[in-house]
């Protein structure tokens, strides 16, 4: 990029002391606290608290990001800078993926170590000293402590090819579209690269209630719930926090589209655009492997 | 977009000057600050944490329940461990990565500024929510006991314990979020802003440490996060990922808390390995031995740290494959600690020694080090570790790992980079009684353990058998010994702060050899801005 090495010649730009940091501390803090209440029944204070929290969150995301975009258009970031904040999103994506890793490590634990043990399979087997006659079959529609009251099994499971294989379409259906906008962006076609976004923007709103849709749907006909024991922790952890993901990305890409529709970015300098890009692409790889491992195998 | 709170001062904001008032602090964008603040957050929770450790000692002075209840007891075992892991060493290797990596690689500061006083302003808020976990029995009555699991949180204790794991677990999130964040500008900062001319391999090895540090961290710092959310689930959603009854396993916990709480125990010894790095050259005024072994050796050590974290839980009944495997995997890991410790001594070989406090405290961890490594070896060994386990002997073994591995290292770092900081030299007969002082009542206080543990007193327990009196209270005499010394250090640290003699750019004459950093190229104390223009490495 000749753009950026002209610039490494500036000063590598420390921004003056900020208050956004110590704001966000504060909502997470109240975040948390807030929540501690909420689940431990205590009234009215916790959801006040978190609500508080949350609201702080917005004013942080509006003041932080805004302060942040601010001195990229005036062109206070030079190339050295930029190559701090794409290698500090690397290495954020690196950690999230971390993060799913340790739930998908959980599966396969669960499916291939625990369970075959419970189910009397090899040395180990505690079949005949917990719970007699246990068979192991996934998904888990039968519960090793039959009498149990804590839990209740599901009673059908989730198929892959309904509604979880048009989610896998739509998303990597949003990838192509999203890839589309980036080549509107390097061509410096501002139309391409905002109906490109606006159709990544729907298909990810429209993911979200299939999604959605199909938690009911696991619900109310498959009896598939969080109390399911395992399958049922396993699906809605994995989902869950990919939809999190989702929810989030979707609303990255709804700033980036604004920012894009009012021209913030150009063919050199579109940092925010990538790191939504990586975001998302990183988002649809990990629904590739729930794809596989959650609902098909 | 306007900042709305930063309001008056915004006229005179290219002053280069440090910003006045509390404001320099809160708001801070500047290393050194987030870095003494990291210092100082460190040192406060030391005597927290230490204070903790005391309560321990006193309560096991003598057989029977002295103090409190056992359930305080195991409160305190477990925030000791909490507060000294997370709120004292990761912090105060963390402010001396601050302070010193961007001055030794020439940086004008960390990549990240706003980011990086977002990971230091975490820990207070965090060790609120600990505090607040500590207090909860007694601000919520009927909302359950003390958290009493012991700083491994294993369920399916953790899961009948009160609205305390709670926020204990809300406080281990804010803790991770915080490394995370720290270790990413750390990374961010190592590979994109070195000066012109500062290679990789002209680092000084402290950088090297601390960016497999970073990495390590990135890699099971959310493992954590997920285990503990998962167990908040169990608590409160009614997921059955730790309960057998709806096909989980208690033991997943286990294996999930111990893949991130391996690795851990490097991300607190590689920044003093780091340290080390840095002291035995200078007071031997000889060149790293291996400079590159070492750092191909500390990324060994991280890579195989990942990889054997099950030695902690030998007794729980897996196969003996796995088993096997990981005993194998974990006697390998000597080789890169023998070769760290190894190079360390063959750089001190006929140099020109001296022995300034910094050094003492390098040659002490280089000697009790290696003890922790042979009782490692010990420990390793499954048949024996089924003796050893859940032992005093334990908690001999990772006391020599973490105090002489981990927290003297710090001390050396302290003492080394005082000058620098403060632009005061320490009084040299003070550093060297804190250093006698320390060491020796160290040993007083966890070397009878070895013994107790081995004749089969059990860890984490209020009361003992009158057969291990003698042990304990030699333990607890040099517990109060060694918590004591730690008055003198805040006094050494204050006394330095306030003034003495001036220390000069390069106060150590060896410092300059072998692969030194660019922090001795700037005056001491560095001024508030440096390297704004990058300097040229040769």
């Amino acid at each position: 990029m000749s753009h950026a090495t002209h610039s490494d010649q500036d000063a590598y730009f420390i921004p003056e002391p900020s208050p956004w940091p110590i704001v966000a501390v504060a909502s997470v803090f109240l975040t948390f606290l807030g929540l501690v209440f909420l689940i431990n029944d205590m009234g009215l204070a916790g959801s006040l608290i978190m609500v508080t929290g949350f609201a702080i969150l917005a004013y942080l995301f509006q003041g932080w990001f805004g302060a942040v975009i601010d001195e990229s258009l005036t062109g206070k970031y030079n190339g050295k800078v930029d190559r701090s904040f794409r290698q500090g999103m690397f290495w954020f994506i690196t950690s999230e993926a971390a993060f799913f890793i340790t739930f998908f490590g959980c599966l396969y634990y669960l499916r291939n170590i625990t369970l075959p043990w419970l189910g009397g399979e090899g040395q180990l087997a505690s079949s005949n000293i917990l719970w007699e006659g246990f068979q192991y079959s996934w998904p888990l529609l039968n519960l090793p402590d039959a009498d149990t009251t804590k839990y209740v099994a599901a009673k059908e499971a989730m198929g892959a090819w309904g509604l979880p294989f048009l989610n896998t379409i739509i998303l990597l259906t949003s990838g192509v579209t999203l890839t589309w906008a980036h080549w509107g962006l390097k061509k410096n076609n501002n139309k391409q690269l905002v109906r490109g976004l606006i159709m990544t923007i729907a298909l990810g709103v429209l993911f979200f209630c299939v999604q959605s849709y199909e938690y009911w749907h696991a619900y109310q006909d498959l009896g598939l719930t969080l109390n399911a024991g395992v399958y049922g922790s396993t699906f809605y952890m994995l989902t869950g926090f990919h939809g999190l993901h989702v929810t989030i990305g979707t609303i990255m890409l709804i700033v980036i589209a604004v920012r894009s529709a009012r021209h913030h970015f150009t063919e050199h300098n579109h940092f925010a655009f990538e790191a939504v890009a990586w975001y998302w692409h990183f988002v649809d790889v990990v629904w590739i492997a729930l794809f596989i491992f959650v609902y098909w195998l | 977009m306007s900042v709305a709170t930063a309001h008056d001062d915004h006229h005179d904001s290219h002053d280069h000057g440090p910003p006045k008032g509390w404001q320099r602090w809160v708001y801070s964008t500047n290393h050194k600050d987030i870095g003494t603040m990291y210092l100082f957050f460190a040192l406060f929770m030391l005597f927290f944490g230490g204070a903790m450790a005391m309560y321990i000692r006193a309560e096991l002075f003598m057989p029977g329940v002295q103090l409190a209840n056992p359930d305080f007891y195991n409160n305190m075992v477990t925030d000791h461990a909490l507060v000294m892991v997370f709120g004292m060493v990761m912090p105060a290797a963390a402010g001396m990565a601050n302070w010193m990596i961007p001055l030794m690689i020439g940086a004008p500061d960390m990549a990240l500024p706003r980011l990086n006083n977002l990971s230091f302003w975490l820990l207070p808020a965090a060790a609120l929510m600990l505090i607040l976990s500590i207090l909860a029995p007694y601000l919520f009555p009927g909302s359950g006991g003390p958290v009493n699991t012991g700083w491994t949180l294993l369920p399916p204790l953790s899961i009948q314990n009160g609205i305390g794991m709670d926020f204990t677990i809300f406080a281990i999130h804010m803790l991770g979020i915080s490394s995370i964040l720290a270790s990413i500008n750390i990374v961010t900062t190592i590979l994109n802003m070195r000066a012109p001319g500062m290679t990789m391999m002209k680092m000084p090895l402290f950088v090297w440490a601390w960016f497999f540090t970073a990495l390590l961290l990135i890699a099971v710092m959310p493992v954590l996060a997920g285990a503990v959310t998962m167990l908040l689930f169990d608590r409160h959603f009614g997921t059955s990922f730790f309960d057998a009854a709806g096909g989980g396993d208690p033991i997943l916990f286990q294996h999930l808390f111990w893949f991130f709480g391996h690795p851990e125990v490097y991300v607190l010894l590689l920044p003093s390995i780091g340290v080390l790095g840095l002291v035995i050259p200078t007071f031997a005024r000889k060149p790293l031995f291996g400079y590159k072994a070492l750092v191909y050796g500390m990324g060994v050590l991280a890579v195989l740290g990942m990889v054997v974290w099950a030695h902690h839980q030998y007794t729980i009944g897996m196969s003996l494959f796995a088993t096997n495997y990981f005993m194998i995997g974990t006697i390998l890991i000597s080789i890169p600690v023998g070769l760290m410790l190894m190079n360390f001594i063959f750089t001190m070989w006929r140099g020109s020694m001296t022995f300034e406090t910094p050094m003492l405290f390098g040659i002490a961890i280089i000697l009790m080090f290696s003890f922790a490594g042979v009782t490692g070896v010990m420990l390793a060994v499954v048949p024996a570790d089924m003796q050893y386990h859940d032992t005093m002997f334990v908690v001999a073994h990772f006391h020599y790992a973490l105090i002489p591995g981990a927290v003297f290292g710090l001390y050396a770092g302290v003492f080394y980079w005082l000058p620098k900081w403060t632009g005061h030299m320490y009084d040299e007969r003070l550093g060297k009684i804190f250093f006698w002082w320390t060491t020796i009542s160290f040993n007083i206080t966890f070397f009878p353990q070895h013994f107790s543990g081995l004749a089969g007193m059990p860890r984490r327990i209020v009361d003992y058998s009158i057969q291990y009196t003698e042990f304990n209270m030699i333990s607890s005499i040099g517990g109060f010994l060694f918590g004591l010394s730690h008055l003198l250090f805040l006094y050494i640290i204050i006394q330095t702060i306030r003034g003495g003699k001036k220390a000069p750019d390069k106060p150590w004459e060896g410092s300059q050899i072998g692969t030194p950093g660019l922090e001795w190229t700037l005056p001491s104390p560095p001024p508030f801005h440096s390297f704004t223009q990058a300097p040229v490495v040769k």
